[in-house]
């Protein structure tokens, strides 16, 4: 469905975006299985109306909010984000959402809030990975993320309802996923039910999996390689056919530096990877 | 089997081969394989090179237990269909995924694991390959049964390389690590004697240096 929209200045870009069928055809999306095309091919039938979402744990007005609650009490707002996974390859993506920091603030969190968990849908009848262990990649479902709330009110935290001016395709993580671009690609957890502030860090799925491969961070680095492959290049997916692919060198945080360095600052980035 | 007979089967065995290849170029030709078909072309030549490289090592059991000796004569046909799609495999990644950063390539293959063991399985399927030939089949004699024997480390390593590649889903690569196992298990006294030859092998390249001393 088409959506309404402003375009702030700051968050739009010049960058070649891309196209929609790819954005829409190459997802990670274990729930629907692990291939890049299965989500395409499974999540159609996934219900994402009606859906709510609650925001709970250390803030002093928990919210239950459904997708009207979204829309019409935040503003929506496009913003063209480069996203980088961690599989080294990216893509530039014009999202249409909300700033995560007006959702939090509106559930006014209190002195002890210090993380943000979010957890995606656990409904293994619709998520068939989510029951079968070769479909959904062994993961432990329901999937779960978190940021500091430092990171999770920073001016980048996104919540995205929509993509290319339209409401979110299930397999990009419809209704409401997260879109953190300084961080790798599986920080931005989809289909969002719970935003849970919490005084202890949360635990996060694939550092669960691998500590020594994802950690808590997840902050785009060119210097500190996942230890089976490089991070200092990635490969672009843009417009046209195979060949027309072109490998660049990654940025420092995505390029989001200027941003979100600062939040850094005291941190040993080789460690806290 | 008359001559006719097999290579009729050698023809069907080439086109069974193929037809893989056919729906990979289809499914890529029609957008079926993704928005961005590059991993997707990788894993699926990646897998080629393993089931060509399970079949092959199923022809001798299989012949042996039937009797079929045309069976046999297939072995080297199936074998080096493990050379063609491991060389697709490759050349994907290269020049679809490194898309020719020649030197990202090399410290690739220097410094991941997964990477070397792929790259020392490559060169080892590419002598093998390259040593079917007939001529020179017969000019390297004994050495070629010693060479050939290194399909047993190749089919571990290969699926070595398939597991350390996943990021998560361990199931199918467990799946065909265990078949391997069987494979290897089936012709255990085979393996055997060809260890011991590779260490007479190596004992006897290192003698002379001693009689040196």
């Amino acid at each position: 469905k088409p959506m309404n929209f402003k375009q702030p200045p700051q968050f739009q870009s010049k960058e070649l975006l891309t196209p929609y069928n790819k954005v829409t055809q190459h997802n990670n999306f274990y729930e629907f299985g692990t291939d890049k095309a299965d989500p395409h091919q499974r999540a159609q039938s996934l219900r994402v109306d009606p859906w709510s979402v609650s925001i709970s744990g250390e803030v002093d007005n928990p919210l239950t909010l459904d997708l009207d609650d979204l829309r019409n009490q935040f503003e929506v707002q496009q913003r063209i984000y480069r996203l980088r996974c961690v599989e080294a390859w990216s893509m530039v993506i014009p999202w249409v959402g909300i700033s995560l920091a007006d959702v939090i603030k509106k559930a006014q969190p209190n002195s002890k809030a210090k993380y943000v968990a979010f957890e995606t849908l656990f409904d293994p009848q619709q998520m068939p990975g989510q029951s079968n262990r070769r479909l959904g990649g062994g993961i432990e479902y329901p999937y779960v993320e978190g940021l500091t709330i430092e990171e999770a009110t920073n001016e980048l935290s996104f919540l995205a309802l929509g993509l290319y001016g339209k409401t979110l395709p299930p397999q990009n993580g419809a209704p409401v996923r997260l879109v953190v671009p300084w961080k790798y690609g599986f920080k931005s957890i989809k289909s969002i039910v719970s935003i849970r502030l919490m005084e202890q860090r949360p635990p996060t799925t694939w550092n669960r999996l691998a500590p020594h491969e994802y950690g808590f961070y997840a902050n785009v680095n060119p210097e500190v390689d996942h230890p089976r492959w490089s991070q200092a290049t990635e490969r672009r997916i843009g417009e046209g056919g195979l060949l027309s692919a072109k490998r660049i060198p990654t940025e420092m945080y995505n390029g989001y530096g200027e941003q979100v360095a600062h939040l850094y600052r005291n941190l040993d980035l080789k460690r806290n990877y | 089997m008359g001559g006719r007979g097999l290579v009729a089967v050698k023809v069907l065995m080439h086109l069974l081969a193929l037809t893989p290849t056919v729906l990979l170029v289809v499914a890529v030709g029609l957008d079926k394989a993704g928005g961005d078909p590059v991993q997707y072309i990788i894993h699926f030549t990646g897998k080629g090179a393993l089931n060509a490289l399970i079949a092959t090592l199923l022809i001798t059991p299989i012949a042996r237990r039937f009797g079929w000796s045309w069976l046999m004569q297939c072995r080297r046909l199936v074998g080096l269909y493990v050379m063609f799609y491991a060389a697709l495999h490759i050349s994907a990644f290269i020049a679809l995924d490194l898309v020719f950063d020649v030197k990202l390539l090399a410290s690739e293959i220097l410094k991941r694991p997964y990477i070397s063991i792929g790259f020392i399985a490559f060169v080892i399927v590419t002598a093998l390959a390259i040593t079917s030939l007939k001529s020179i089949r017969k000019n390297m004699g004994k050495n070629w049964q010693l060479l050939h024997g290194s399909v047993y480390p190749l089919a571990l390593l290969v699926v070595w390389h398939y597991y350390w590649s996943v990021r998560s889903d361990v199931v199918e690569p467990i799946f065909y690590g265990v078949a391997v196992l069987l494979l290897l298990w089936a012709r255990w006294p085979k393996v055997s004697q060809w260890l011991q030859a590779m260490r007479r092998a190596c004992a006897k390249k290192a003698a002379p240096v001693n009689s040196v001393r």
